[in-house]
């Protein structure tokens, strides 16, 4: 008897406590009209940035296309008059992509970097190959004064050995006398 | 053709072309809100489940249950090549058929209702829940699959001995009445509503008529976990359609019902009938919406056990109860 009111009462109570859910927050995120928030550090598509300068950050060093753990970047190195590299042509498969963020950690330069854009949905699988000028943004990215250039001992025209950043110019040796 | 004109227009065959245009309204009203209630029994378990529901189709979701049916509509009628054909169409047509028959005793307004006057109103009802057994013993055993027949088995099971205590915890609201009549009952409720005298008989009746249009927690016979859709598995299109919407009219019956029996029916004050009768119908089906929200689903013996040794004798000791009192205060 006492199993049966208490079993009662627990049924009651349980519908009860479902029925409050009435006024309770709904848990779901309106998405495609409520855009959600992600974090500035979300890994999203993948940008080439460029330096303050306005110059491609990217030396088509190819350590992001190794550190890639499933080969989704192809590039090609080429060289510029001036003595700067660049790729002459650099291929993101996002079908392929992880998003891993390895290319980033990888890059010398900071050229690329992952961004909280994620609505990437194509209909064509072709589409989500994204060649350079896809890739390419015009400003800085996350580094804003950032210049690599600037900052490496790598020689180019207009710059010299010995006049980068926190470089002192370089010795002569054969003025080295006792 | 004066012979015709006048047979035509003579009061008794008018009366009768009204009788039957009320009751195609009663019918397709019926089967209309049967439909909406998919939508809104999924907007409600959303609700209360945290979450929104179908919201995509017209306002709040609401042509959801267009979609669907355009849909089941256009859906392959594949009747597999392992069923005995002919019980395999008829089961979802018994099923669909009996329960919108019981709608005919049910008295919507003074006015309105296809049979409320029946002198048989509640052993008629007892008598369509029986052939309703049918439907999903001959769905479930027609299908020739082992899931189907544990669910029509389970089912039969099931409302054979639900059915049992159902009619005796109406007997309580009878003998005060004096009548099987419908009309006659919620004639007989006009002062006190009769969940007041007949509480025990009004908590078995709930009960019952929850097992007998196998609702959540009842719902054993179609349970998705153990048994993929029970008596219905091997049921696509339209078939499987008709089985959905006679769900929804059981529900919307045997909410009727109850507010006919216990809860005045349409009568109330200020109010028209229709909107008394239609507001304590719509918090019925919505109890039966927050059952399935929130109660989860019992063994088998559990719910044998509960009909024949709680229900049952509940409902004989509050028979006995009336009789008594009803004996001694003639």
């Amino acid at each position: 008897m006492k199993a049966i009111l208490s079993g009662i009462w627990s049924n009651l109570r349980s519908m009860g406590m479902v029925f409050t859910h009435s006024w309770r927050k709904r848990d779901t995120l309106m998405y495609p009209e409520v855009p959600i928030y992600v974090p500035p550090r979300y890994r999203g598509r993948i940008v080439l940035t460029r330096d303050p300068d306005g110059e491609e950050r990217c030396v088509a060093c190819n350590l992001c296309a190794a550190a890639c753990p499933v080969g989704c970047i192809s590039l090609q190195k080429a060289e510029r008059e001036d003595g700067r590299w660049y790729p002459e042509f650099f291929r993101i498969n996002f079908s392929r992509c992880i998003f891993c963020g390895y290319c980033e950690e990888a890059c010398p330069t900071n050229a690329i970097q992952l961004t909280p854009d994620y609505e990437l949905g194509e209909y064509r699988r072709q589409d989500l190959v994204y060649e350079k000028e896809h890739l390419q943004i015009d400003g800085p990215g996350k580094y804003h004064d950032y210049n690599f250039y600037r900052m490496s001992g790598m020689a180019i025209a207009g710059k010299p050995k010995g006049s980068a950043a926190n470089e002192t110019p370089p010795v002569d040796v054969k003025s080295l006398l006792p | 053709m004066n012979a015709i004109l006048e047979f035509l227009t003579a009061p008794a065959f008018v009366a009768i072309l009204v009788e039957v245009g009320k009751g195609l309204v009663i019918l397709f009203g019926m089967v209309i809100v049967a439909a909406l209630l998919i939508w809104i029994e999924r907007r409600l378990l959303g609700l209360w489940q945290d979450r929104y529901g179908p919201n995509r189709v017209g306002p709040f979701g609401s042509l959801q249950v267009v979609a669907d049916m355009i849909k089941i509509f256009f859906k392959e009628d594949w009747i597999p090549p392992f069923v005995d054909k002919p019980t395999f169409i008829l089961a979802p047509m018994i099923a669909m058929g009996t329960l919108m028959l019981a709608f005919m005793i049910i008295p919507i307004t003074p006015t309105w209702g296809v049979a409320p006057d029946l002198s048989i109103g509640v052993l008629f009802f007892f008598a369509i829940a029986g052939l309703e057994v049918y439907a999903v013993m001959l769905g479930g055993w027609s299908s020739n699959s082992k899931y189907s027949l544990l669910g029509g088995l389970r089912s039969a099971a099931q409302m054979v001995s639900y059915e049992v205590f159902m009619g005796l915890a109406l007997m309580g609201v009878v003998m005060q009445t004096g009548s099987f009549a419908l009309s006659d009952i919620v004639a007989a409720q006009k002062d006190v509503w009769f969940i007041v005298p007949q509480f025990f008989g009004f908590c078995t009746f709930a009960l019952a008529s929850i097992a007998v249009v196998h609702r959540h927690p009842f719902d054993l016979p179609e349970a998705e976990q153990e048994l993929a859709a029970g008596y219905h598995t091997e049921y696509s299109g339209m078939k499987f359609g008709m089985f959905m919407v006679a769900e929804y009219v059981g529900v919307v019956l045997v909410s009727a019902l109850l507010v006919t029996l216990f809860f005045g029916g349409w009568q109330g004050p200020v109010l028209p009938p229709i909107v008394w009768f239609g507001l304590k119908t719509s918090i019925f089906v919505i109890i039966f919406i927050l059952l399935r929200a929130a109660l989860p689903r019992p063994r088998y013996d559990q719910v044998m056990g509960a009909g024949w040794k709680f229900c049952l004798p509940l409902a004989v000791i509050n028979m006995l109860v009336t009789g008594a009192v009803v004996l001694s205060n003639p």
